[in-house]
């Protein structure tokens, strides 16, 4: 194999793939126990090694999935399960992509990604309602133009300071947009309560109100954002990104600006959590007010991506996945598992052992598992490449 | 005149407060290097177990004296700070020693939202009194200047005394016992405190403890003027400006900062909110530190950071 990739994330893969390769060669090439092969696909040009995803397998795996969550999924579940986890799933995912790219790729920590979320939103919601006749999508998108605007604005203290202090002044961020969207008559239509709502929503003459149409609506965003994402962590970017979140000095040294980094990782995952913000608040919600994005939804997708994964942008998906599924999980186990010991749990014991568990989990993955479940993903699929023969 | 000095007044005391929860941050900050996110669940649970516990002592117990009452329960409350405090440094910290900064940060947050699930879990979820004889009736002071007088709270006068008397013995605990030496030792240099034979880890449980009771008293103050809810964890975004601008790892800071933070809340508030719509207090203080992160990233008293990038 004569890889010449300057791509990190391929020589990973091409050390893992000839690891995979000698192996199979020690024993016997015809050995058909291992199904899970990736050996024996060789690159001879440099269009094909530089893919976003050069192994068939996780071509396959991810066209399928796509498929499957596109035509399949649709003819199988109800009604409820669109609007109470599928939906809330696919946007916080792509909100949980964004903050990704801020905390996991560029490690610059950030705590008012909710704010961020809201900018979007409410931008959204005023290019929507004030210009006549604007097409959805490009309402959104301007949302989340305004979302890069207010991140870059709040991402310039990162250059100055960072870690603890780029907490405080993302958290301003945070408190400044819940009081500006609540009492600020103009982003809100003049609206007393701060709530705002946007209704008969439609793409080029379709109509997008029942939960599937809603569904696809957004699964169209997050393909097309997961695949913008993946591209732009394996380019020069996103290797600046990652060269300043290891270590900022030595990167400065190399002749990364420093700046221009911080401030495009602030841009790019403002502008994905503004996208995310704007869906949230028309498909998902329809009608909302600054608590929707509170400080909450910001720990809340920090959260995502400590579970899921730091920079990893499957760990944003299994990272939203779990924790849009954990509290509906506990909400039925909890109180069967009192009953089964005889012990009635309340709604509100219930949601408090849904904050243990959390916290618990934060700290037990920080501590035995800082790459989260992205990591025990690959550590699984490391494990099958060699099944059944153990070394 | 009077209205400006009864605000000035107002904004104090409230600084005052800030900065016991404030101290907190700054206790656990400077022995360890950790960002303390989760001080504000401490003063939850702090208050929480205070107020059930001088409900339940004197059931328990068939007490009929509140002042005995309360002092049990603060006997107890504070117990179960410091067993608190030892198991964070057992379960977590010990393991995540020469982590970075934001790690450890991560993790307490991660702590905020267990001691949040189970402080409720063990006390209850309702909003709860704690009656510790703190005076209601405001007071009214400089008469002979003033017409009518300046208004204060006695109980905001009772609990700035309460603070300062807290920071005075903080003080003389870190200057005069031996302990307190080998806390600011670790302080300084890990290694070096190290390398002379202190123990980091009991160093750690003693500055967590120690937070605790600041945590405690802040959650006694804050629940009597309050009542003792879930918003009172809300006190600890509010007090994290003031270490911004005090200083990270300064205690006189944490002080002025509260003092600074507190009249400055009250006064843009008055003066400035009703021009913007109100309710400016929330992030006036945050866009204060903001603006000192800028040009002077160690606040006012912190230890020059001297790192480009």
């Amino acid at each position: 194999m004569t890889h010449t990739s300057n791509d990190c994330s391929t020589q990973t893969h091409a050390t893992q793939h000839s690891q995979a390769q000698r192996i199979a060669l020690t024993r016997s090439s015809k050995d058909t126990a291992m199904f899970y092969r990736e050996n024996g696909q060789f690159k001879t040009s440099y269009q094909a090694d530089q893919q976003i995803f050069p192994i068939d397998q996780d071509r396959w795996a991810i066209a399928a999935i796509v498929a499957f969550a596109a035509f399949v999924l649709p003819l199988m579940v109800d009604e409820y399960l669109f609007r109470a986890i599928l939906i809330p799933f696919l946007i916080l995912s792509l909100a949980a992509l964004g903050v990704n790219i801020l905390v996991g790729y560029c490690g610059q920590i950030s705590l008012g990604s909710g704010a961020f979320m809201a900018v979007g939103a409410y931008m959204a919601y005023n290019t929507y309602i004030r210009i006549e006749g604007v097409p959805l999508i490009f309402a959104i998108l301007l949302g989340g133009f305004f979302a890069t605007l207010v991140g870059i604005a709040f991402g310039i203290p990162s250059l100055r300071v960072k870690g603890l202090y780029l907490a405080v002044a993302t958290l301003a961020a945070q408190f400044f947009c819940d009081w500006a969207f609540l009492r600020v008559g103009w982003f809100t239509n003049n609206n007393a309560s701060g709530s705002v709502s946007v209704s008969d929503l439609s793409v080029l003459g379709l109509s997008i109100s029942t939960p599937v149409e809603k569904y696809w609506f957004c699964l169209g965003f997050l393909v097309v954002f997961g695949l913008l994402a993946k591209n732009l962590v394996r380019s020069a970017i996103g290797r600046e990104w990652m060269a300043i979140r290891d270590m900022d000095v030595a990167a400065a040294v190399i002749g990364i600006r420093p700046m221009y980094a911080k401030l495009s990782a602030f841009a790019v995952s403002s502008f994905i959590v503004g996208v995310a913000g704007a869906l949230w608040g028309f498909v998902h919600l329809g009608s909302w007010e600054p608590a929707a994005f509170s400080i909450d939804r910001s720990f809340q997708l920090l959260f995502m991506v400590i579970i899921g994964g730091m920079g990893s942008i499957m760990g944003s998906f299994f990272g939203a996945a779990f924790i849009v599924a954990l509290p509906i999980f506990l909400n039925q186990f909890l109180p069967w598992a009192g009953d089964l010991v005889g012990v009635a749990i309340s709604t509100a014991a219930v949601s408090h052992a849904e904050f243990m568990i959390f916290g618990a989990l934060i700290v037990w993955f920080l501590i035995v598992e800082p790459h989260g479940l992205a990591k025990l993903w690959s550590i699984g699929k490391q494990k099958l490449r060699l099944w059944p023969f153990p070394h | 005149m009077a209205f400006f000095l009864e605000t000035l007044f107002g904004g104090l005391m409230a600084g005052m407060l800030y900065s016991l929860v404030a101290l907190g941050f700054v206790l656990i900050f400077k022995a360890s290097g950790v960002f303390n996110f989760a001080q504000g669940a401490m003063v939850l649970f702090a208050a929480l177990a205070m107020a059930r516990f001088s409900e339940w002592i004197p059931l328990w117990l068939d007490l009929d004296n509140k002042w005995i009452g309360n002092l049990l329960a603060f006997a107890v409350s504070t117990v179960l700070m410091f067993v608190l405090a030892w198991l964070i440094e057992r379960l977590v910290l010990r393991h995540l020693v020469n982590q970075e900064g934001v790690t450890l940060l991560m993790a307490t947050l991660g702590i905020t939202y267990f001691i949040d699930g189970f402080g409720q879990t063990l006390f209850g979820s309702d909003i709860y009194k704690i009656d510790v004889g703190m005076p209601k009736d405001p007071m009214f002071v400089l008469e002979g200047l003033f017409d009518g007088g300046v208004m204060i709270n006695q109980e905001d006068v009772i609990a700035a005394v309460v603070a300062a008397v807290l920071v005075a013995a903080l003080s003389l605990f870190f200057q005069k016992t031996s302990t307190g030496r080998a806390l600011r030792a670790v302080a300084d240099d890990h290694q070096a405190a190290q390398s002379i034979g202190i123990p980091l880890n009991r160093i750690w449980v003693i500055v967590w403890c120690v937070a605790g009771i600041t945590a405690l008293v802040a959650g006694i103050i804050w629940g009597s003027k309050l009542g003792v809810q879930f918003s009172l964890t809300t006190v600890a975004l509010r007090a994290l400006p003031v270490i911004i601008l005090g200083g990270l790892t300064s205690v006189p800071g944490a002080i002025i900062g509260g003092l600074i933070i507190g009249v400055g809340e009250k006064l843009s508030e008055v003066y400035l909110g009703p021009m913007v719509g109100g309710g400016i207090e929330i992030w006036f203080a945050y866009m204060l530190a903001l603006v000192f992160l800028l040009f002077r990233p160690q606040g006012l008293f912190g230890e020059k950071i001297i790192d480009r990038v």
